[in-house]
């Protein structure tokens, strides 16, 4: 891999950049690898990534169905944050918040992290007391999190509108200001040609269709579109589809996948500074560096895999974009669309073993999961290269539905259930 | 939006109706006699396909009536509805 720095750019300035190499091989697939990861989204590169770095681990192929990054990592509105309310969800989300700020660095790789604060806008008694209760309980985990009145918040958010007279007046709000957005794309694409130098094949077009059991019912091979490859140990890694693909090896998921929307508008100057959330009246924002705001909004309401969805949703997100930032009304939306979300009970993820020896999955991420690419991939890589889960993602087993133990986030999530 | 078969009202807007998940998932009969495993499989696992799945819907802002349909959700086109007791009109029934 050739580094990127002032020098290399320099250099093929003078060039016409005609010398820049491809960002990563590819490879047909090998007869067998110690370990395969299904899915090449952020999650699953990053997964392969710290494998190779971390773990030495470098017989490795990450396959995909389409092209990577082409799923949810390339349609998600980019937040990432950690504070939420549970030690277990928190020491998850706080691990992936401190790699985001390095990221760029170990990857050699711009993800424009950009920590220009999230705040989560409170409209009523209830979330006034589930935000400070959030504030308190984060300053005791360590994560930033502070209150802000509505002066506060229209001070760090002048667009914000805190008059009186909202139908869901501002009432205050919590500000995380490490939390901020990254390029989405980068992540993928950082991820790839990191682990790509490290020896990892990205199979792209190859589409798992089954998985062949040894005698003693452990994984021994996945069967793909382009043949069968064997593999000592298989993650799965595949969002909204895994439900599908563990079908595949008789697994029954506690999963629901839904579409989630979101929009961006026409591009315009830089106007606003922050990324606000409110799960009350359901309206997500940020501006893109391209200009762009960038809108989320909520899930529908039924099973789907068609990656869209109805435009009375976004239309919700709209209606409250246009009450909480009168300014927008006149803005034009340039584009909608809808990634598929797997959605576990308790709106936290799986991170562990299935009943398949040798068959690990890391899903269930639901409509906040690129906030915790790095981490994911980080303790799920330690996962398979051990066989046991890291102690952040210990709790998030699969078993938790069986015993009761679940990490209820529900309150916490991006988007409201 | 999606056009729904509501089997007593006919075609009606998706905003009508309320969206209850996977059908035919029986509470098992003798509830103290399962283990945590069955009980864990009947509250939490889903199906979750890709292709044709059997879901329950209230006519919430109509009829107010439970009914279920059979939709693919890898186009999200509704196959057929029936009414709450009705057998599972197409294969994989119960």
């Amino acid at each position: 891999m050739r580094r990127f720095s002032l020098r290399t750019l320099i250099a093929e300035a003078f060039n016409a950049h005609q010398g820049w190499e491809r960002q990563w091989r590819n490879p047909e697939p090998k007869p067998a690898y110690d370990v395969i990861i299904v899915g090449a989204g952020g999650h699953g590169l990053a997964t392969a990534f710290y494998l190779a770095s971390e773990h030495g681990v470098t017989n490795v192929a990450v396959i995909e169905k389409g092209w990577l990054g082409g799923g949810n990592t390339g349609r998600n509105t980019t937040i990432i944050r950690s504070n939420y309310l549970y030690d277990e969800s928190a020491g998850l989300y706080e691990h992936a918040v401190k790699l985001w700020e390095g990221l760029s660095q170990a990857l050699n790789y711009n993800v424009m992290y950009s920590q220009r604060g999230v705040l989560m806008l409170a409209h009523n008694v209830h979330d006034v007391q589930s935000f400070k209760r959030h504030v308190y309980a984060n300053r005791l985990q360590g994560i930033d999190n502070e209150w802000l009145t509505p002066e506060q918040a229209k001070a760090f958010c002048p667009p914000l509108n805190i008059s009186r007279d909202l139908r869901y007046p501002v009432l205050g709000g919590a500000l995380q200001r490490r939390g901020g957005v990254a390029r989405h794309d980068a992540v993928a694409w950082g991820y790839a040609r990191a682990a790509d130098a490290l020896g990892v094949d990205i199979i792209q077009n190859c589409e798992v269709t089954g998985f062949r059991r040894n005698a003693s019912g452990a994984v021994e091979a996945v069967e793909t579109s382009r043949g069968t490859i064997k593999a000592k140990r298989v993650g799965v890694v595949a969002a909204g589809h895994t439900s599908v693909i563990l079908a595949r090896a008789g697994l029954r998921m506690p999963l629901e996948s839904f579409p989630l929307q979101a929009l961006v508008s026409e591009p315009v100057k830089p106007v606003f500074p922050c990324v606000v959330m409110s799960n009350a009246v359901h309206a997500y924002i940020s501006q893109s560096d391209k200009g762009e705001l960038v809108i989320g909004a909520g899930t529908d309401q039924y099973v789907s895999y068609s990656q869209q969805g109805g435009l009375h949703v976004p239309m919700h997100a709209l209606d409250a974009i246009c009450e909480l930032f009168p300014q927008f009304s006149r803005m034009r939306m340039l584009r909608s669309w809808g990634g598929i979300v797997d959605v576990t009970p308790d709106r936290s993820p799986i991170i562990g073993k299935t009943a398949v020896p040798g068959l690990f999955v890391n899903c269930g991420w639901g409509t906040g999961g690129f906030k915790a690419t790095p981490g994911s991939g980080h303790v799920f890589a330690h996962t398979l290269a051990t066989g046991e889960p890291h102690p952040l993602n210990a709790p998030f087993t699969l078993d938790r539905f069986r015993t009761g133990r679940l990490i209820d986030e529900a309150a916490a999530a991006a988007v409201t259930h | 939006m999606l056009l729904i078969p509501c089997p007593y009202c006919g075609e009606r807007p998706e905003l009508e109706f309320r969206c209850g998940g996977e059908a035919h998932i029986a509470r098992a009969a003798d509830p103290s006699a399962v283990d945590d495993g069955a009980w864990s499989e009947f509250l939490f696992s889903r199906g979750n396909p890709k292709g044709l799945y059997a879901e329950r819907w209230n006519h919430a802002h109509g009829c107010q009536r439970w009914f279920n349909a059979i939709r693919d959700t890898a186009s999200d086109r509704f196959v057929e509805s029936y009414k709450m007791g009705e057998k599972r009109p197409l294969p994989g029934g119960e």
